[in-house]
């Protein structure tokens, strides 16, 4: 993985100080909350419900056992022993004191970590396939790619006071695991005519509450141009996304009201100039240098098939389970892919305490090549595992609670923290997501309805990813009741579609029951073979909008 | 005025959260913070809950508290319960965990 | 109003003149573009140095084919969340190679400093009462830089490989 050379190292410290000299100056009252607020969101601290929350990044989701380390430790020592795994990859302390944030931030930047626009009206943190380097059939690995825009974007003199936030997701193939056409930006890598890493650009994606699947603009784009087509993007958006009503300064809604073509006019209009200014350009050696640090890991020759997992499996039904749902494809034999689940019945999505981080960083460390990914589906990964570790490996996660076998089944939910923690929230969403695992707890029963992404949002702003849940559920207020909307058919990956919402909102006591009526509905009209999402684009919402309400 | 205000309601109380660690407080009737509702100053009518509301704006300037609003409450059997889930979370902690925030203090 | 010029404090002689204010005689001013456009000529007529100021989505395209007329052009900011401005000045240098003074005017906050100098803007209308050494310290807080701008500053990717 990328580390810091002296240059990455400077700045992020002085971006510390910075911070520290921010934070004395509001303690000390020289500036007032108005003018501090912009400071410290651009440093990823919010002031939610009961406290502070500090947004640490996580740049595409990449950390060493070692970071994670620290980010367990700060949640011992700052925090109240666990922290939260968010869809931008990132982590969330939820009770931190102001004037503790700069050291927490020592602490972070000592392994070469920061908060570095978490939040603010500027590039934020770079998301990523969790399965970079990992996945067989990648043009090319997404991190590296990743990271050079993390350089660029940070401290952008021009792009640093947009209309809007502004969020790049990249993926390395045609299999989307980074929901790129739900991002401002949203860049996959494909083979270029000389055969070498190019990029197709989307540009409008989004979600909030206007949900849009973004417009390719730029095919092919070469390497030596990415940064100055990026620049003529970000330049059109800032002189010309709306600034006048905060639900329509995305570039979504730019692009919307121009129409993709004219956009991408105006963008190659710009870009013609841009690139004869020449600067930008994106130095050769300084892509080879960061492509070093992603180099494969020293993987070892090994069969694909592995007898000690097999042997596992045969003897261990709770082991085999795990296997089966948590486990991936890798494209070296011998290796496998494992996923960690943080969506235990009963628990919180995405929360992680001190205790289970130490244990993920030490089991990355013996297994993995001491490396974790954060998924945006707010799980863990573990991308380089020999399948004859993976039942130690299995053992160790077990002891720590984080064994739980239900990835993408109906249990594993995208879950916001909603009105338990969220200042903007307008109803819980935790409770809902407990609620409905509990229903579905039984494993045989998950296994039986297969792949099924459940995604809840406590408010329209839309960070539990409703809009593109196989069932997506949005929290919503109605005269000071939390009351709950159910949409079907949203998706995420290469084939992106929006969910459709199916009718009036449920209170919290009927939405499980609403949610299992879906369930039932689907598995008497599946056909063979046939997911929940092929089901509902075979046969549209109708005949779940009739049972459901029918019966409730 | 922050959003989550109720603008038509007649019984309120000011809360807000302190500059220093975030945590929730109340205005009293002495003109200090609290970290407990039962403490808070309960204005009735809407001059009173306006007089309330500017009694507590200086802590803003003198650097104790941040963002302080009206929210409603109900007096009832002489306890002070907010009217809304919002504020019923901000009074004790995250509904699904039990051991955080200012409902810990009595587990 | 202090206003600060290649970083240090210096003397304004420039006046901002309104749009339904007299021209005074002999002396630097600074017009809207509206005014320019409707004035041309008489303002060309004067035998004073003349600037032109730019207000949030007023991009430099309204005036480029014009800018060898000023001596200087204001950029305002009406918020200091508006970075409209920060593109401007980033036109007027790069694409239209604006070598006069690029002033920043409205709200602008401390924190805001070196990114703008860094996008080209030279001159800065600051609060009564600023500090130079303030304005000094915030342009410092940062060694390095990782993008390339009209300013000429190496970036980090151009150092790490000799430059």
């Amino acid at each position: 993985m990328y580390r810091y050379d002296e240059f990455d190292h400077t700045l992020v410290k002085e971006r510390v100080t910075q911070f520290r000299g921010q934070v004395e100056r509001r303690l000390a009252g020289d500036i007032t909350e108005d003018q501090f607020k912009p400071l410290r969101l651009m440093n990823g601290v919010y002031l939610q419900l009961h406290a502070y929350m500090l947004r640490v990044a996580v740049p595409y989701g990449t950390l060493s056992g070692k970071q994670m380390h620290m980010l367990a430790d700060i949640a011992t020592k700052y925090d109240k022993g666990y922290g939260h795994f968010t869809t931008r990859q990132n982590i969330q302390y939820n009770w931190p004191a102001l004037s503790d944030i700069p050291a927490i931030l020592d602490d972070l930047a000592s392994v070469e970590m920061h908060a570095i626009q978490t939040s603010g009206n500027c590039i934020r943190n770079v998301t990523s396939d969790q399965y970079a380097g990992a996945a067989a059939g990648e043009v090319d690995d997404p991190r590296i790619w990743s990271e050079i825009i993390r350089q660029w974007s940070t401290f952008h003199p021009e792009f640093t006071f947009l209309p809007r936030k502004f969020k790049f997701a990249v993926c390395g193939m045609n299999e989307d695991r980074a929901a790129i056409r739900f991002h401002d930006i949203g860049i996959e890598v494909v083979k270029g005519k000389d055969g070498a890493p190019a990029f197709d650009i989307y540009v409008g994606g989004g979600q909030g509450r206007t949900p849009m699947i973004g417009h390719l603009i730029g095919e092919a784009v070469p390497a030596v141009d990415l940064i100055a087509y990026l620049e003529s993007i970000m330049r059109v958006y800032n002189m010309n996304g709306r600034r006048d009503n905060l639900y329509k300064a995305r570039i979504k809604i730019l692009v919307h009201a121009l129409g993709a073509e004219e956009m991408k006019r105006q963008v190659e209009e710009e870009f013609v100039h841009v690139k004869e200014k020449g600067v930008v350009n994106l130095p050769e050696e300084e892509i080879a240098r960061i492509r070093a640090y992603f180099a494969p890991p020293a993987y070892e020759a090994l069969p694909d098939e592995s007898s000690a997992l097999n042997e596992a499996m045969a003897d261990n039904k709770k082991f085999a389970d795990w296997v089966k749902t948590n486990v991936a494809e890798h494209k070296a034999d011998g290796y496998a892919i494992a996923n960690i689940s943080l969506k235990p019945v009963g628990g919180v999505a995405g929360d992680a305490s001190d205790d289970q981080m130490h244990v993920m960083a030490d089991l990355a460390t013996q297994y993995s090549f001491d490396e974790l990914r954060v998924t945006h589906e707010q799980n863990i990964v573990l991308a380089h595992v020999k399948k004859d570790d993976l039942f130690a490996l299995w053992q160790g996660l077990e002891k720590a609670a984080l064994g739980t076998p239900n990835l993408a089944l109906i249990t594993d939910h995208i879950v916001c923290p909603g009105l338990d923690y969220c200042a903007l929230a307008n109803a819980r969403s935790i409770p809902i997501s407990q609620e409905i695992a509990e229903r579905f707890n039984d494993l045989d029963r998950q296994h039986n309805i297969g792949e099924l992404k459940v995604k809840i949002s406590g408010c329209i702003n839309a960070c539990g990813h409703h809009h593109v849940g196989h069932i997506g559920i949005l929290g919503v207020d109605k005269k000071g009741t939390e009351f709950y909307q159910i949409s079907l058919g949203g998706s995420a990956d290469e084939n992106a579609s929006v969910g459709d919402i199916l009718g009036p909102a449920f209170t919290e006591d009927e939405i499980a029951d609403a949610i299992e009526t879906i369930v039932e509905t689907y598995i008497k009209i599946r056909q063979e073979g046939e997911r929940f999402i092929e089901t509902y684009r075979r046969v549209g919402k109708e005949p779940f909008k009739e049972t459901l309400y029918a019966t409730h | 005025m922050a959003q989550h205000t109720n603008t038509r309601a007649t019984t309120q109380a000011v809360t807000a959260n302190r500059l220093l660690d975030g945590e929730v407080v109340y205005f009293t009737a002495d003109g200090t913070w609290s970290d407990w509702l039962k403490d808070a100053d309960v204005a009735d009518g809407k001059e009173a809950c306006a007089a309330l509301l500017a009694k507590a704006e200086p802590s803003v300037a003198a650097q104790q508290v941040v963002e302080p609003y009206l929210f409603e409450v109900a007096v009832e059997d002489s306890a002070i319960v907010p009217a809304s889930v919002r504020e019923k979370i901000r009074m004790a902690g995250p509904t699904i965990r039990l051991d955080l925030g200012k409902q810990a203090a009595s587990i | 109003m202090p206003l600060i010029k290649n970083g240090e404090f210096a003397d304004d002689n420039w006046i901002l003149v309104g749009d339904e204010d007299e021209l005074p005689a002999d002396t630097p001013v600074i017009v809207s573009a509206a005014r320019w456009q409707a004035e041309r000529e008489t303002l060309l007529g004067r035998n004073a140095p003349l600037g032109v100021k730019l207000e949030a989505g007023e991009a430099p395209e309204l005036i480029a084919d014009d800018l060898d007329r000023f001596q200087l052009v204001a950029v305002n900011f009406p918020a200091f969340k508006d970075g409209r401005g920060f593109s401007y000045a980033s036109l007027l240098r790069d694409r239209y190679g604006f070598d006069g003074e690029v002033r920043a005017v409205g709200e602008v906050l401390r924190d805001q400093w070196s990114l703008m100098v860094r996008c080209g803007f030279d001159a800065f209308d600051v609060a009564d009462g600023t500090k130079i050494d303030a304005f000094k310290e915030a342009l410092g807080e940062f060694s390095h830089v990782y993008q390339a701008t009209g300013d000429g500053k190496k970036t980090v990717w151009q150092l790490r490989h000799g430059g």
